[in-house]
């Protein structure tokens, strides 16, 4: 979950993207306000800004859609054995972009709520068909869950396509991605059947990334330092998870000692340390 | 491995102008300091953090503690000089009750105070830094030839049974502080400002102390219900710190007025000893429990009669614990106590309360430690209700001048 990434939505949704009160929006006790750009007056750096980032989300959306429906497929069909090949293909695409699926509102749960997320009855998409392949060996009964899934997962999809941004919101994204990381992907909690925690781990990095590249040529302009720290942190991040790198994917989690998670805690908290200070960095930067 | 990282712009910026307030601050206290150990303003007032020596040594033993050893993760002196340039500001700020940082006021950046003591007194923290063997052996450092002679691991010693992830440390943060959310916001802090550059390698909170280190303030109880520390060196006693605690001219320069800290984890068997007689207590320690006078004695602060045989069998028996670990029995040597008590839960495979005693002591020359350890690690009666479980050992640089960094004459 996103709950900062949320509020902060909210917060421009109610304020029409024009101004953000901090004070309204419950984040300090401060009467600052942050002069928001006003829509259509966008500069064209910025205009670029949240147009690469928006393909980034079609295509992974895109992704989304193309990868579910095989798996469904198999799903439906009874194939436990493909239906499990075929779970790994999507969760790729979602973790990459999970931070705007949050923020529209039921879908993020609906799609990929973890058991304890949720009421005992409400636990359905991804991960309840996690639990019925790998724990429950079956599936049966799965069939109008994972037609579901592919519903949501369209509606996603259509959704995306309408989503405004301002590189704020992006940058705000891109530590989110990392905050799932530390939350529940190096603890093993994600993917707690299958144990493909680290297939999750890699795609909310490269979210993460792709978010920060995005708003990269505003934070070259205000601190470029901080910006060539950070893509250093990005690539000592991804080199921290090839050992564990195996033919189709990555090793199971269970095979992860605690000195391995430690490792790679530290290196997300680097690297998410630096990557905190983007968005007030790129909100002064849009204002020079 | 991790790569070697930078550390921030803005955070280089906030350390060079709060740097030169704190020189402001600061004036006039370098050599008086915080020598005198004043218990008076207990539980709300500040220690000064810049002076000849670090604080939370001589200084009055505070009521709580939070102790961190952390790995250092970058071979770049360039960068343990910057990481030791930021934490001494921080812990500078910290310790007279400010917030740490400059930015904590934007609203789309993240607080560099984690702001859990806004509104807290400074409650006396006193933050201590120490370099473990370990620093010296990193070739990237090149801090070889300046390693202490003094400065080897603990040898093994009797009755340790010893856990690796709760022992050594490249580098250690000692917090102390009459409020427990002080000492921990201490440690959380520094340990954020050196995120890629060290990590926590294992910490401990203390919930109350077990020594005095000033003749104004009362001897404290250990979980064994017994007065601990009642022979222990009080700062007052200028003369013992200096020949027992502070380095000398023996060197090397960088130590000069610094000192040596050792710590174990020693975990009590406490329903083990709540079993044990009120006199076999008695005598596993050779004090009265509830007066904390020696055996046969009366008041707590007497001459222990080590001599002293009542029918033939001596008064305080040859494995009692006060008698292996005084002076008298170890050629004269004597070591500062600072530990605390501890609980981190329970023993699961036990069902039994996970606590004890975090040993801190500061001595000159480790070597003082490790001779009476050896003596009572092999013949204390006391060794039937503890277990050492975890050390290690720091060379704890002098204090830095207001300007100036804890551990400048190493790393400069």
């Amino acid at each position: 979950m996103h709950r900062n990434l949320v509020r902060t939505l909210l917060c421009l949704g109610a304020f029409g993207l024009l101004t953000l009160t901090a004070a309204a929006c419950g984040s300090s006790d401060e009467t600052t306000t942050i002069e928001g750009e006003v829509e259509g007056q966008t500069s064209p750096r910025v205009e670029a800004v949240i147009a690469e980032y928006r393909d980034y989300l079609q295509q992974n959306a895109d992704e989304l859609v193309a990868t579910t429906e095989p798996f469904v497929a198999a799903v439906v069909a009874g194939n436990l054995v493909e239906a499990k090949e075929l779970y790994v293909a999507p969760r790729i695409p979602y973790e990459r972009i999970e931070p705007v699926a949050d923020s529209f509102g039921s879908l993020d749960p609906r799609i990929d709520a973890r058991e304890t997320d949720v009421a005992a009855g409400d636990f359905e998409g991804f991960h309840r068909i996690e639990k019925a392949l790998w724990e429950e060996g079956t599936t049966k009964g799965m069939a109008p869950v994972a037609e579901q899934l592919e519903r949501d997962v369209e509606a996603l999809a259509e959704k995306v396509k309408g989503v405004e941004l301002q590189p704020v919101q992006i940058a705000e994204g891109a530590n989110g991605l990392l905050g799932e990381v530390s939350a529940s992907k190096i603890t093993g909690e994600e993917e707690r059947y299958s144990h493909i925690d680290l297939v999750d781990f890699e795609a909310n990095v490269e979210g993460s990334e792709a978010a920060f590249e995005a708003v990269k040529p505003l934070l070259d302009e205000s601190n470029a330092d901080l910006s060539g720290e950070i893509e250093a942190d990005f690539k000592m991040v991804f080199n921290s998870l090839e050992p564990y790198r195996t033919a189709d994917g990555f090793v199971s989690y269970t095979e992860l000692t605690k000195a391995d998670t430690k490792e790679l805690a530290v290196a997300i908290d680097t690297l998410a340390e630096k990557l905190s200070q983007v968005p007030a960095e790129i909100a002064s930067s849009e204002h020079s | 491995m991790l790569p070697l990282t930078n550390i921030t712009r803005r955070r280089l910026l906030a350390s060079a102008g709060v740097g030169a307030a704190a020189v402001g601050l600061g004036g006039g206290g370098f050599l008086a300091g915080h020598q005198a150990a004043d218990a008076s303003d207990e539980g709300t007032g500040s220690v000064p953090f810049y002076g000849e020596h670090q604080a939370g040594i001589g200084t009055a033993a505070q009521d709580r503690l939070h102790f961190a050893a952390f790995d250092l993760l970058s071979e770049d002196p360039a960068e343990l000089r910057e990481l030791m340039r930021l934490w001494t500001v921080a812990a500078a700020e910290a310790s007279t009750g400010e917030m740490v940082g400059d930015v904590n006021h934007v609203p789309l950046a993240p607080p560099e105070d984690t702001g859990e003591t806004v509104g807290l007194l400074a409650s006396r923290l006193t933050v201590t830094f120490g370099f473990g063997p370990s620093l010296f052996e990193k070739p990237g450092l090149g801090l070889a030839g300046k390693r202490p002679a003094a400065l080897q691991p603990l040898p093994p010693l009797p009755g340790d049974e010893l856990a690796p992830g709760e022992s050594g440390g490249d580098i250690c943060v000692q917090a102390c502080s009459d409020d427990p959310q002080v000492a921990f916001h201490a440690v959380r802090n520094l340990a954020r400002i050196g995120r890629g550059i060290v990590a926590v390698r294992w910490s401990q909170l203390g919930f109350g102390r077990t020594a005095s280190t000033s003749r104004s303030q009362d001897t404290p109880r250990n979980l064994m219900g017994m007065k601990d520390g009642t022979a222990n060196i009080r700062a007052e006693d200028s003369e013992d710190m200096d020949r027992f605690v502070w380095v000398g001219g023996e060197g090397p320069d960088w130590m000069r007025g610094g000192t040596y800290m050792v710590t174990r984890r020693i975990r009590m068997l406490l329903e083990v000893w709540d079993r044990a007689s009120l006199q076999d207590q008695e005598r596993t320690i050779g004090r009265h429990k509830y007066s904390g006078a020696p055996l046969g004695g009366s008041e707590e602060f007497e001459p222990l009669p080590l001599d002293a045989e009542r029918s033939g069998h001596p008064v305080i028996p040859p494995d009692a614990h006060v008698r292996l670990a005084s002076a008298k029995e170890n050629d004269g040597a004597r070591i500062l106590r600072r530990g605390y008590s501890f609980t981190d839960g329970v023993d699961e495979s036990l069902g039994e309360l996970e606590a004890g005693l975090f040993f801190i002591s500061f001595q000159r020359h480790p070597e003082q430690f490790v001779a009476i350890q050896r003596r009572l690690g092999s013949l204390d009666a006391l060794n039937e209700y503890i277990k050492h479980v975890g050390s290690a050992l720091f060379a704890v640089p002098p204090g830095a001048p207001p300007g100036g960094y804890v551990g400048e004459g190493l790393l400069a």
